[in-house]
C-alpha cells in the first residue's frame, strides 16, 4: 500500500465527543495521509457528521486530539482551522442565498487564507476576484457562458449547489477537503459527473475525507474506508476489504440480511 | 398574485438589463435612466436648506431628519446586511453627543476636531462595548443592544458624572445655519452613497455571507467576530457622528440623547422606506420625522396620529417604498394566463 511512504496529514486519536449521556464518538483514531481519499461510512446517526464537525473545529471534542500535520488543532476555532487549509462541505448545503452564485465564491477569495497565497492567476484585487471565481465554477461544472454562474444562489437546483459548496472549498486552494455527504440528493448522471471532478481534485493534490452513503461511487473513489456505528469506529481498510467484511456487513446492511431470512 | 387560473408575471425593463453592465455609457438614455434617480435625490437634497431658507424652524428640521436618516441608514446597513438587529441606536447617539462635549467644553477642541474624533473614538468604544455581545444572534442581539443606552443613561444619573441631569452645556455651536444644514446633508448624501458602494465591494459580500449565513463564513477561514466588528465599527461610527453633529446643534449634551425615539425612530423609518434598499431608509427619515413635527399641534393626540400613519404603511405597503418603487421602475408587470 505504500503508506509509510506519504506523511499523515491529519491524524486524529481518542476523539470523543458526548452530548449528555450519548457517545457520538467514541475514542476515534484514524490517520489521514497526504493525497489519500478517505471514504468514512456508516448508518444514520452513528457519528460521521460530529467527527467532521470536531476534525473542523465546529465542535469542541470531549476528549483526544487532531493533529493537522505537526500541529494541535484539537478545539481551535474553525476559521482558524480552515485557515491553515482544512476545509469542509456541510451535509445541508449553505451558500449565500442571497447572491449571484459566483459571488458565492468571493468570500473564500478574500479570505485571509487566499489572500495571503495571493496570485489567483488574476491576483487579488476587485473585479478580479469575479474573474476567479467564474474560473472556479467552470472547473467545477458551472457552464461559463450559461447564465446558471450568474443566477441567484437561492434559484439553483441541488446538483448546482453541491457543486457551488465543493467550489467554495477549493476557492479557499486548501490541503483538506473534507466532504459531507456531496452525493447525497444527487441523480445518478449528476454523480456520474461529479466523480471526475473529485479525482481531479485528487490529482490536483488534495486530500479528500468523504461521507457518504452512496457506496458504490464512494468505492470508486477511494482509497481506504472507515466505518463507524454508534460512534465506534469499528474497522478501517482498503474498500474491497470493507465491503466484504461481516461486521460492516451487519452494522451496516443488516437490515437487509434479517429481510433475506423472512 | 394569483387570481383564477392568471398571475402577474414581472419582466425587468429592457433599460434595466443593458444599464447593468458596461452598457451604461453606450447612450443618453441608459445614462439618464441611471443618473436620473440618483440626480432628484441628491438635488432635492441639497436644495433643501435654501428652500427653507426663510423658516429657520424648518430649517432645523431638516438637520434633525439628517440625524435620523444617519441612523436609520446605521440600522438597515446592521440589520439588513450583517444581520445584526440593533435596537440602541442611541447608544451611538449618547456616546458620539457626551465625547464631543467632552473634547468640545473640557478639552477645548474646536468642531472642526471635536466632532471627527467624538465618531472615531465612538465607534471605538462601542464597538468595544458591543464586542461581548457579537458571538448572539437575532433577538438575543436585539434585547441587549436596547440595554446599553438605558445602562448608560442610569449610570450617567445615579453617579452624577458628566453634568449629571443637566448635561454639558456650553458647547460650540456651528459658524451659522448653512453650515448646520449643509454638514449635515453633505454627510448623510456621503453615507448613504458610501453604505451602497460597500455592501457590493467584496468586503461588503464578507459581511452579506455573514448575514445569510455565518457557518459557511466560519469555513471559509474568515472570522465572523472581525466581520461583526468592523460592521458595528462602522455603524456605531455613522450612528457616533449624527450624535455628535445633534449635540453640537443643541450646543449641549445631556440625558435625552439617550432616548428611546432615537432607538425607535430608525426602525420605524427602515420598515417604511423598505428594508435593504439603503436609500429607503432615508426615504423613511425623510416622511417620519417631519411628520411628527406636523403632529406636534395635535398635542397628546400627536402620538395617535403617528401610530395610525404608521400602522396603515406596515398593514397596506409592508414592503416599504423603495422596494416598491424600485420594482416600478426596473420592471413592467403583466397578466398571463397559467
Amino acid at each position: 500500500m505504500g503508506e509509510g511512504l506519504k506523511p499523515p496529514v491529519i491524524t486524529v486519536e481518542g476523539l470523543t465527543k458526548h452530548f449528555g449521556g450519548v457517545y457520538a464518538l467514541k475514542d476515534v483514531s484514524f490517520t489521514l495521509h497526504e493525497g489519500d481519499i478517505l471514504g468514512i461510512i456508516g448508518p444514520n446517526g452513528s457519528g460521521k457528521t460530529t467527527l467532521i464537525n470536531c476534525v473542523t473545529g465546529f465542535l469542541k471534542p470531549d476528549a483526544g486530539t487532531v493533529r493537522f500535520r505537526d500541529r494541535d488543532i484539537t478545539g481551535l476555532a474553525p476559521h482558524k482551522i480552515a485557515r491553515l487549509g482544512v476545509t469542509r462541505t456541510f451535509q445541508v448545503m449553505r451558500p449565500y442565498y442571497s447572491l449571484p452564485a459566483y459571488k458565492n465564491l468571493i468570500i473564500p477569495l478574500w479570505s485571509p487564507r487566499v489572500r495571503k497565497l495571493g496570485g489567483w492567476r488574476g491576483g487579488g484585487r476587485h473585479g478580479d476576484r469575479d474573474t476567479v471565481a467564474v474560473d472556479i465554477l467552470e472547473e467545477i461544472g458551472f457552464e461559463r457562458d450559461s447564465y446558471v454562474p450568474y443566477k441567484m444562489a437561492s434559484s439553483l437546483p441541488t446538483g448546482y449547489l453541491k457543486r457551488l459548496e465543493l467550489a467554495r472549498c477549493i476557492a479557499l486552494r486548501p490541503e483538506v477537503v473534507i466532504c459531507d455527504e456531496v452525493f447525497s440528493g444527487l441523480s445518478m448522471s449528476e454523480i456520474a459527473t461529479m466523480v471526475p471532478l473529485i479525482e481531479k481534485l485528487q490529482m490536483e493534490g488534495m486530500t479528500l475525507i468523504m461521507v457518504e452513503h452512496r457506496l458504490r461511487e464512494l468505492f470508486r473513489v477511494a482509497n481506504r474506508v472507515m466505518v463507524l456505528s454508534y460512534g465506534d469506529k469499528i474497522m478501517e481498510g482498503d474498500p474491497e476489504v470493507v465491503i466484504e467484511d461481516e461486521r460492516v456487513k451487519e452494522v451496516y446492511l443488516g437490515w437487509e440480511g434479517e429481510a433475506e431470512d423472512d | 398574485m394569483t387570481e383564477e387560473g392568471r398571475r402577474k408575471e414581472r419582466i425587468d425593463r429592457g433599460i434595466k438589463v443593458r444599464t447593468n453592465g458596461l452598457y451604461a455609457i453606450s447612450g443618453w438614455p441608459e445614462l439618464s435612466y441611471l443618473i436620473f434617480p440618483r440626480f432628484i435625490l441628491i438635488a432635492g437634497m441639497l436644495s433643501l436648506p435654501v428652500v427653507f431658507g426663510f423658516a429657520p424652524y424648518w430649517r432645523r428640521v431638516v438637520c434633525i431628519v439628517c440625524v435620523y436618516a444617519l441612523l436609520s441608514l446605521a440600522f438597515d446597513f446592521l440589520a439588513n446586511f450583517v444581520g445584526l438587529i440593533n435596537l440602541g441606536s442611541s447608544f451611538f447617539i449618547g456616546m458620539g453627543g457626551y465625547l464631543t462635549a467632552i473634547l468640545n467644553v473640557n478639552l477645548g477642541l474646536p468642531p472642526v476636531l471635536s466632532i471627527p474624533l467624538a465618531t472615531v473614538l465612538g465607534a471605538a468604544i462601542c464597538t468595544l462595548v458591543l464586542l461581548p455581545c457579537l458571538p448572539l444572534r437575532g433577538i438575543y442581539f436585539a434585547i441587549v443592544t436596547l440595554m446599553f443606552p438605558l445602562i448608560l443613561e442610569k449610570l450617567i444619573q445615579a453617579f452624577n458624572i458628566l453634568g449629571g441631569t443637566n448635561g454639558i452645556m456650553g458647547l460650540d455651536g456651528f459658524p451659522n445655519a448653512w453650515w448646520e444644514g449643509y454638514t449635515a446633508i453633505i454627510v448623510t448624501l456621503a453615507v448613504l452613497f458610501g453604505l451602497r458602494r460597500l455592501v457590493n465591494e467584496d468586503v461588503g459580500l464578507v459581511l452579506r455571507g455573514v448575514k445569510d449565513n455565518d457557518q459557511a463564513v466560519r469555513a471559509s477561514g474568515i472570522s465572523v467576530t472581525f466581520c461583526k466588528a468592523l460592521a458595528v465599527f462602522i455603524a456605531s461610527g455613522i450612528g457616533c457622528f449624527a450624535g455628535a453633529f445633534l449635540s453640537h446643534l443643541y450646543m449641549w449634551a445631556g440625558l435625552s440623547l439617550f432616548a428611546l425615539d432615537f432607538s425607535i425612530m430608525p426602525i420605524a423609518a427602515t420598515v417604511i422606506g423598505g428594508g435593504g434598499t439603503l436609500v429607503g431608509a432615508l426615504i423613511g427619515s425623510f416622511i417620519l420625522v417631519p411628520l411628527s413635527e406636523l403632529l406636534r399641534s395635535f398635542g397628546t393626540l400627536r402620538v395617535v396620529f403617528y401610530s395610525l400613519v404608521l400602522t396603515a404603511f406596515i398593514v397596506f405597503k409592508s414592503e416599504g417604498i423603495m422596494v416598491y418603487a424600485q420594482r416600478k421602475y426596473h420592471q413592467f408587470e403583466r397578466w398571463v394566463k397559467v
